[in-house]
């Protein structure tokens, strides 16, 4: 079935999809649609689920993670201030590994406070130890929760997710999503098997205990980085089955008409949308310029990027994140990736765009892949660029003018 | 209420549960509160713990419990509560555990968690009118990172953080009146140094359904500077010198299970703990000592006016 679907309804149809039997949830902006679709589908009897309100993130992902490791399929979603405020119990329960799938809508971090989105929330997770997708599309977000639960659930694997998608980009935005029937699913997410991990009398269980000594926390350290590793095998055998049973394919790095490009844009989420329509236009203009976004961050696909990349002479890193201080955070972990290889290398040109939701233009796509063909050319990337036009900056001192005025501390000469 | 199991001393439990060479300094307060709880509350259960001393008894590969441990982290014990009872209430309405296999929940935290960073994860269980116990021992500080001050040290009393003259300025918080102000199933304080009357309260709160605190003062040698081998002396000190109240909160009105007959004077509490030195040297501070009898004292004659005693 076909049906128009905003993110978040794309997200709460994923949970109920995947049966989850529990939500311990709490609101945020621009996330609490999923969390109200879900409570009142369990209102009006379409839906049979628990919801438990919680006082703080904090608390809401232990309570997930107790649960998940109780032995229910769980599901919780949270975005920003919130992921940010449960960030200790993130690492606790990727610890506990529990396998549990929680949902963060993207939006920038305060200071200054907005709701639109970056990553910077999402990034700030990254070594958590949770799986990380990254969506791009509403019908995305439903598959891809899916999936997540399959990866969380996979014996070699049993590591909590997150499925990324942007605040009002992909939160608020409708778009085509087909919606699998339930037997469609049944077929390829069974049901939650708990294995060994549950509280039950008779059969004492210890989860999370201290360690004394670098020796057992490395040795449990090491096995959630192991286990992460899986998940990329775990993908690909995942997409297959998925692709057989729904008819759609994911891979854990895409690439758009990348063939015989030259230069490649890397960017993850919903603004890679915005990069293909770039790419399009570009080839139009008779420029060989593909797109590469990973769908999947953690595990680190090295493979599918280093096949992505393989013989591409420049590659312009968008980062809708920063990093104070160093700049962007993918193309750092490209970087790294490509170095230790041999064999010629492409020259990786850092962006930085799209902060709080600040729009890419098409003029924008148009000028990066001139830097970057620019780079190739010399031999050299050029130091980080912050996206900005001087239109925006001619605004912005306006609203200085303004700020300062009203302050009484402005320049009164 | 029916019969209790627990009427004279001989009728407590001879079977000891919780094992022994943990990690806790001798004489800990808090340990021996536990013992007695745990012998009642026996193995089917999931002891979720916030971070503090005890998150130090089960350390890999040992742990001293012969039921289930879930170590959370300080401030979410009781939100790692409701996804245990939560998802065992699920297993259970669907036939995937058996009622054999049902646990009882029981939180356990000291009083920083208690009194302060887990209180409104705690404040949350409580409205959401959730079935657990929660344990707190009551060192009065942050006794495993060195015992600073807490929301619960009590007035004048010396810390890692006041070692002045004057000791902590602040007051003790009540905890059993926030506990009791929403509403809960129930509330009750206890002591190590009188088992009989822990035991009959953990019976009594094992029998209800819904939030349940079993607030324990918990004498800690290290933190509050006396020799281990005066716990349980300490503990009864407390009692008698109407420091530490033993009272119930039930069916919406607080009763009071051991009222001391005579009380005795609060220096004998204070002058055999080391943090409470800088009352009495170099020389005696009239002051704060008039003071904390004065609370004291109060506190008592309104217990009276109220009728707030067990008959
Ligand atoms: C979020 C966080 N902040 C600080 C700590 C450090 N810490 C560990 S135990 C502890 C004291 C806990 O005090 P209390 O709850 O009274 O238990 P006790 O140590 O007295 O047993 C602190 C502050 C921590 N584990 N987590
Ligand atoms: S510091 Fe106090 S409460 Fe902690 S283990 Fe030692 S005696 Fe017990």
């Amino acid at each position: 079935m076909r049906v128009m679907l905003t993110g978040n309804g794309a997200a709460a149809w994923g949970a109920r999809l995947a049966g989850v039997e529990y939500l311990p949830a709490f609101p945020i902006t621009p996330q609490t649609e999923i969390i109200e679709t879900i409570a009142n589908w369990i209102d009006y009897g379409e839906f049979d689920c628990r919801v438990v309100m919680l006082d703080s993130e904090h608390s809401m992902i232990t309570a997930a993670g107790a649960a998940a490791t109780t032995g229910v399929r769980t599901f919780t979603a949270t975005s920003s201030q919130g992921l940010l405020y449960g960030m200790e119990m993130l690492y606790t329960v990727a610890g506990w590994r529990a396998p549990f799938v929680l949902v963060n809508v993207s939006r920038g971090l305060a200071s200054p406070i907005t709701l639109e989105p970056d990553h910077n929330d999402i990034l700030a997770a990254r070594d958590c130890g949770f799986l990380q997708l990254h969506c791009a599309t509403c019908q995305e977000v439903l598959d891809s929760i899916l999936l997540a639960f399959r990866l969380t659930e996979d014996n070699r694997v049993r590591l909590p997710a997150i499925v990324n998608l942007d605040g009002f980009y992909l939160s608020f935005t409708r778009e085509p999503v087909q919606l699998p029937s339930e037997q469609q699913v049944a077929g390829f997410l069974p049901p939650f098997d708990p294995q060994n991990q549950g509280f039950r009398a008779g059969a004492p269980f210890s989860q999370a205990v201290a360690v004394l000594g670098g020796s057992a926390y490395s040795y449990f350290r090491y096995q959630c980085h192991l286990a992460a590793l899986n998940a990329e095998q775990a993908f690909s055998e995942s997409a297959a089955l998925f692709s057989e049973a729904f008819g759609r394919s994911y891979q854990a790095v895409e690439s758009y008409r990348c063939d015989d490009a030259e230069v490649v844009f890397v960017m993850m989420g919903s603004f890679a949308t915005k990069a293909k329509a770039a790419v399009d236009q570009l080839r139009a203009a008779g420029q060989a310029v593909g797109l590469v976004r990973p769908l999947l961050l953690r595990p680190f696909p090295v493979k599918a990027f280093g096949r992505a990349l393989a013989g591409k002479r420049g590659v312009a890193v968008i980062d809708q994140n920063l990093s104070p201080g160093y700049g962007g955070i993918l193309h750092a972990e490209l970087a790294a990736n490509l170095y230790g290889h041999s064999g010629s290398k492409p020259v990786l040109v850092s962006f930085i765009g799209g902060l709080g939701g600040r729009d890419i233009s098409s003029e924008e796509f148009f000028e990066m892949a001139k830097i970057t063909r620019q780079a190739v050319a010399d031999g050299s990337a050029p130091p980080p660029r912050l996206l900005y036009t001087g239109d925006e900056l001619r605004e912005m001192k306006k609203w200085q003018a303004i700020a300062l005025q009203q302050s009484g501390r402005g320049d009164q000469t | 209420m029916t019969e209790l199991r627990f009427r004279t001393f001989r009728d407590l439990p001879a079977d000891h549960l919780l094992g022994t060479g943990t990690a806790m300094c001798a004489g800990c307060g808090g340990l021996e509160a536990l013992h007695e709880i745990y012998d009642i509350l026996g193995e089917k259960t999931v002891i979720i713990n916030a971070a503090g001393c005890m998150t130090l008894l089960a350390v890999y590969p040992f742990t001293p419990f012969r039921g289930s441990w879930l170590y959370t982290a300080m401030a979410s014990a009781p939100a790692g509560a409701q996804g245990v009872r939560d998802a065992l209430d699920l297993l259970l309405a669907s036939g995937r555990i058996t009622a054999a296999e049902d646990l009882q929940t029981v939180v356990l935290t000291g009083d920083g968690a208690a009194y302060g960073m887990g209180l409104s994860a705690t404040s949350g269980a409580i409205e959401r009118g959730l079935d657990f116990l929660y344990v707190c021992y009551d060192n009065e500080g942050y006794g495993n990172t060195g015992q600073q001050s807490s929301g619960a040290t009590p007035h004048g009393a010396g810390t890692a953080t006041n070692k002045g003259p004057l000791g902590y300025p602040g007051y003790k918080k009540d905890l059993f009146a926030i506990w009791a102000a929403h509403r809960p199933a129930y509330v009750a304080t206890v002591i190590g140094a009188e088992p009989l009357d822990l035991a009959r309260k953990v019976e009594r709160a094992m029998r209800l359904k819904g939030p349940k605190l079993i607030l324990a003062l918990a004498p800690c040698p290290t933190g509050w500077d006396f020799a281990p081998e005066e716990t349980v002396q300490l503990g009864k000190l407390a009692v008698q010198c109407g420091v530490w109240p033993l009272k119930e909160y039930r069916d919406g009105t607080v009763v009071h299970t051991k009222v001391p007959k005579q009380r005795l004077p609060v220096e004998e509490y204070l002058k055999r703990q080391g943090r409470f030195s800088q009352l009495f040297v170099p020389e005696r501070n009239e002051t704060v000592l008039v003071e904390i009898q004065a609370k004291i004292d109060d506190y008592w004659c309104a217990v009276e006016r109220h009728g707030q005693v067990e008959e």
